[in-house]
């Protein structure tokens, strides 16, 4: 059912649309991922790497259609994600009270520019990613399902 | 002094097109437009002359940085007019849905 | 450690956002209900604590560093007289309005939607009312704001839309006015705590910067708070949400956004003066004269208790405005007091709205004989909000026409009596059109609300008749230690630096 929705010529863009798709899709992803784990090394973090990771979904709902990319991602699995960001973030925020206050970094901060230091400031990045990355994709999912449910009708 | 003039000029731009245009698109983009002109100007506050970006680097002196907190801030207030337009396209989508049409002159059941 | 209470009250509300938008697919009604309720009266029981707290305290505020990063380099959230009472406003209505909305919620499709979207609201409005940062209040602003915009379209119905995108614009252009406003005195002060922008703005010369940024503050937050001339779309957004909705944003919304945030920074970050002053009296009287004759003329009750709102608002503004010690004791008691009875006749509107199905004063009379609860707490809210005695609403009022004589206003103390005396011709229009007369033929069957939605009600009920005893010297400081803080002014900077040993 999947491959028939891969190839299916009639919903998504043209053959070379989705042949470069298929190329690039993979290393969009990776760079989103790039930049949030160095998000306190180097310029970008959890907003910037989330944006990119959901705009990696949002390439492959373009060139694909919205039925393919809702194989790969349902809205039921964006939403649960998209609390489960906030919650971890939430989460990081109240383990500081064990240091003696809310949002107090308690690790270890390592030696600086290495890529496991600064705390729980790579943590956070990540928390923030999951939030933004499922959360912006879920915007486009929400308005793109409510666009095509106003066609059917 | 003109970099802040222009940023005005681009505010005003936006509210022109928030408050005289009647298509709904039309508003959001005037909305946008000015949302961009806040964050430049707050990010353009932080200027140092001769500041270089505020990126700490294994083996560099730096000298002069510009101010990073309004980067900080402005990244937040990016994220927040980054949710308030997704909410704002989602309703005009629905208006659409209900009166069909975007033009605001047409869609008045309420007398406010 | 008494100050570690402080940020719970961002984090409970939003803790419980997110776990009930998690387990809102999967999990039984009656657990999110739960949560939902046993979150609210928490957040109730910690801004009681909090009272006792800053009573214990002496007028000394209590300072929490968030991330242990001492001002003005970190954020610091801040409880001092006003902001815990602001809490027990805003956490009483949100219990009372989530108690209602148990019942009133279920013809809604998407409850658990709708309980994460008020946690939202809530947790913007607690985070507004405890923050020290200027920054950070813009923020928390805008996701109370983001939510009630949301909340105002929850019924997708063609009007709520309407009325949400209008909201939502207008909202969205005022909260651009604050940010640059929030730009110019970064620019001008390189720093944006509050009691350390005090402190810097006292040792500048006066300039151009204070003035423009006071105007600039004047559009943003009047817009949120609804005064007259930015007032266009509370008529519209205050009716067209669901009445629970519509009581906790006339309730407490506009007051947190536009009120509290109005008298803080100018009272405490500017240190008033008399022509930021007068311009804030001259906006009460206004909001309270038009608003309450637009009012009139009325025939839907929703929008008829949302242009009230606007006059009330009025109220507050003015007494806040005249920046002597009676007055603002008035203002913020008038503040308590409309939020109070604004949400009961929200809340009774919404239980009208939930037996009848209509709004519409015409459509419903003589409901007193098969609404007898929903009927009795509407005449004393209705009472209240018109200033007859002994209701809660008599005693602000009557301060605030004190102080307006009292500082030579005289003018202003007309006007007051003049808007009080229309509010009570409207109100006696709702009593006689709604509840007395005929029973319509087609409401012959219909029966009192569902007991959750009456507990709310008379209990709001309850503290309308009870709130006159606020007044009395053993429970005064719950009010006057927040008139202190206003009255302290530019004093907020150093008693909030000296409380973290700066």
């Amino acid at each position: 059912m999947k491959k028939a929705l891969l190839d299916n010529p009639r919903c998504g863009m043209s053959v070379i649309v989705k042949t470069i798709t298929r190329l690039t899709v993979g290393l969009i992803l990776l760079y989103g991922i790039y930049i949030v784990l160095h998000g306190h090394l180097s310029p970008g973090g959890g907003f910037a790497g989330g944006v990119i990771i959901a705009l990696s979904f949002v390439h492959l709902m373009l060139a694909f259609g919205k039925d393919f990319a809702i194989t790969k991602f349902s809205p039921n699995l964006a939403s649960y994600l998209e609390s489960v960001g906030a919650l971890m973030f939430l989460a990081i925020a109240l383990v500081g009270f064990s240091g003696g206050a809310f949002f107090r970094n308690i690790l270890s901060k390592g030696t600086p520019f290495s890529l496991f230091s600064a705390g729980t400031i790579p943590l956070s990045n990540i928390a923030i990613s999951l939030k933004v990355g499922v959360g912006l994709f879920a915007i486009f999912l929400a308005l793109v399902i409510l666009e095509k449910s106003k066609e059917e009708e | 002094m003109t970099l802040y003039l222009l940023c005005l000029l681009l505010f005003c731009i936006g509210l022109y097109g928030v408050l005289r245009k009647r298509n709904l698109v039309k508003m959001i983009v005037g909305l946008g437009i000015i949302e961009y002109s806040m964050n430049l100007f707050f990010v353009l506050l932080g200027y140092r002359v001769h500041g270089r970006a505020p990126l700490d680097a294994r083996n560099q002196d730096i000298l002069n940085m510009v101010d990073p907190l309004p980067q900080a801030l402005v990244l937040t207030s990016i994220v927040i007019g980054l949710g308030v337009m997704a909410l704002i396209i989602a309703i005009a989508i629905r208006i659409y849905e209900k009166y069909g049409t975007f033009d605001i002159t047409k869609i008045k059941r309420l007398k406010g | 450690m008494n100050n570690t209470l402080i940020p719970f009250f961002v984090i409970i509300p939003l803790a419980s956002a997110f776990l009930i938008s998690f387990i809102g697919k999967f999990a039984k009604r009656i657990i999110i209900d739960a949560l939902s309720c046993v979150s609210y009266l928490l957040l109730f029981v910690f801004s009681l604590y909090a009272v006792s707290l800053t009573h214990g305290a002496g007028g000394m505020p209590l300072v929490y560093t968030v991330g242990g990063w001492a001002p003005p380099f970190g954020i610091s959230m801040v409880l001092d007289g006003l902001a815990s009472f602001m809490l027990v406003t805003v956490n009483l209505i949100a219990l009372c309005v989530i108690i209602f909305s148990l019942r009133y919620m279920e013809r809604y499709t998407g409850k658990p939607k709708f309980h994460t979207l008020f946690a939202l609201m809530v947790a913007g409005m607690n985070g507004v009312i405890v923050t020290g940062d200027l920054f950070n209040l813009y923020v928390f602003l805008e996701i109370a704001s983001l939510s009630s915009y949301a909340l105002v379209a929850f019924g997708t119905e063609a009007e709520e839309l309407e009325a949400s995108f209008k909201y939502a614009i207008m909202g969205s252009v005022a909260a651009s006015f604050i940010f640059i406003g929030i730009a110019f005195l970064y620019g001008f002060t390189s720093t944006l705590n509050m009691a350390d922008m005090a402190h810097v703005l006292s040792n500048k010369p006066a300039t151009w910067v204070i003035p423009f940024v006071s105007v600039l503050f004047f559009m943003g937050f009047g817009l949120k708070a609804a005064l007259v001339p930015f007032h266009a779309w509370l008529p519209d957004a205050h009716p067209s949400a669901p009445a629970s909705i519509s009581a906790m944003l006339s309730g407490v919304l506009i007051k947190t956004l536009g009120v509290y945030a109005l008298a803080r920074i100018f009272f405490n970050v500017f240190g008033i003066t008399p022509q930021q002053s007068s311009v804030l009296m001259f906006l009460g009287a206004l909001s309270m004269l038009v608003a309450v004759v637009l009012a009139l003329s009325q025939w839907d009750l929703k929008r008829l208790l949302a242009y009230h709102s606007i006059s009330q608002i009025g109220y507050v503004v003015l007494g806040i405005g005249l920046a002597t010690p009676l007055g603002i004791l008035g203002g913020l008691f008038h503040l308590f007091n409309h939020s109070v009875f604004k949400s009961l006749l929200f809340l009774n509107s919404g239980a009208i709205d939930y037996v009848v199905h209509t709004r519409d004063l015409k459509e419903m009379s003589g409901l007193k004989e098969k609404m007898p609860v929903t009927a009795q707490t509407n005449l004393v809210a209705s009472l209240s909000i018109a200033g007859i005695p002994p209701f809660n609403g008599f005693w602000s009022k009557l301060i605030i026409i004190f102080a307006c004589i009292q500082s030579g206003h005289g003018g202003y103390a007309i006007a007051a009596v003049v808007g009080s005396l229309l509010t009570l011709a409207s109100f006696m229009k709702v009593q006689k059109f709604a509840f007395l007369g005929e029973l319509k033929e087609k409401n012959k069957n219909i029966r009192e609300a569902p007991l959750s939605m009456t507990v709310a009600m008379v209990v709001l009920a309850v503290i309308c008749i009870g709130g006159g005893f606020l007044l009395l010297p053993s429970f005064r400081f719950f009010i006057s230690e927040a008139v202190q803080v206003l009255l302290n002014g530019n004093e907020y900077s150093s008693l909030v630096l000296g409380a973290v040993g700066r």
